[in-house]
């Protein structure tokens, strides 16, 4: 399954990358699960994710919990407690 | 209810939103309006600007379901929500508010409610320039505290 990955602030700016699309290992269930993937495919990502309790995600333009499931997810977002208003 | 969410660049003017809200609206009877500033001073040093970060289609997505909950929780006749984004100088506009009905507690209690999910869940993240160097802002706890207060609803709320 393909999804869409997308990396906003300092997510985006230790990824190097705002955005891509990744082909999904099957055997990968949650978000948590996801991260835990991502951190081991580079130096990039173990930065971006290295507090790991501190990222925020997002499914499909709602907010979710690490531990929720990916199911049909079309595009999963990383990102820093937020800071608008 | 009328209801209106947009995000932009260009800055905006509050006076005039707050009389388009009403406009038109007979049993309107309070307009509560709420600006948020970008100071020229963050931590006791001058800053040069704020840079607003905003994932598109989630920020306007996320807004919107807040709109619908405090149409829920309130008896509104109107709801504005502006937030820019991009770059901002000291004194600019970041984000807007205005809340219109009958009686202004509804008004107040919106507002704030609408002004502390858009804090702490709205998909914005503020960056601050300052003397040639660019720092995320980090999340403040008082902000997540200000937004508990909501999650438990209120006698006074009930009996709306």
């Amino acid at each position: 399954m393909n999804v869409r990955l997308r990396y906003f602030a300092w997510v985006r700016e230790r990824i190097g990358k705002p955005e891509e699309v990744i082909e999904l290992p099957s055997r990968i269930k949650t978000v948590s699960e996801l991260m835990d993937w991502l951190i081991s495919r580079g130096e990039e990502y173990a930065h971006a994710f290295e507090n790991p309790q501190v990222i925020r995600a997002a499914i499909d333009h709602r907010h979710v919990r690490s531990d929720a499931a990916i199911k049909n997810a079309g595009e999963i977002a990383f990102f820093p407690p937020m800071t608008g208003g | 209810m009328k209801s209106t969410v947009r995000l932009q660049r260009e800055p905006f003017d509050a006076a005039a939103e707050a009389a388009a809200l009403a406009h038109g609206q007979r049993d309107v009877g309070a307009v509560v309006t709420f600006a948020g500033i970008c100071r020229g001073i963050e931590d006791g040093e001058p800053i040069a600007s704020l840079t607003l970060e905003h994932y598109p289609g989630m920020a306007e997505a996320e807004i919107e379901r807040h709109v619908a909950e405090a149409a829920n929780r309130w008896r509104l006749l109107g709801v504005t929500v502006i937030h820019r984004y991009g770059r901002i100088t000291p004194g600019e506009e970041i984000v807007l508010v205005v809340t219109a009905s009958s009686h202004r507690e509804a008004a107040f209690a919106a507002a704030e409610f609408l002004m502390d999910y858009l804090k702490t869940h709205a998909p914005f993240w503020k960056q601050v320039e300052s003397a040639g160097s660019k720092t995320w802002i980090e999340a403040k706890a008082s902000d997540d505290a200000s937004v508990e207060r909501w999650t438990t609803p209120r006698r006074n709320e009930a009996a709306e």
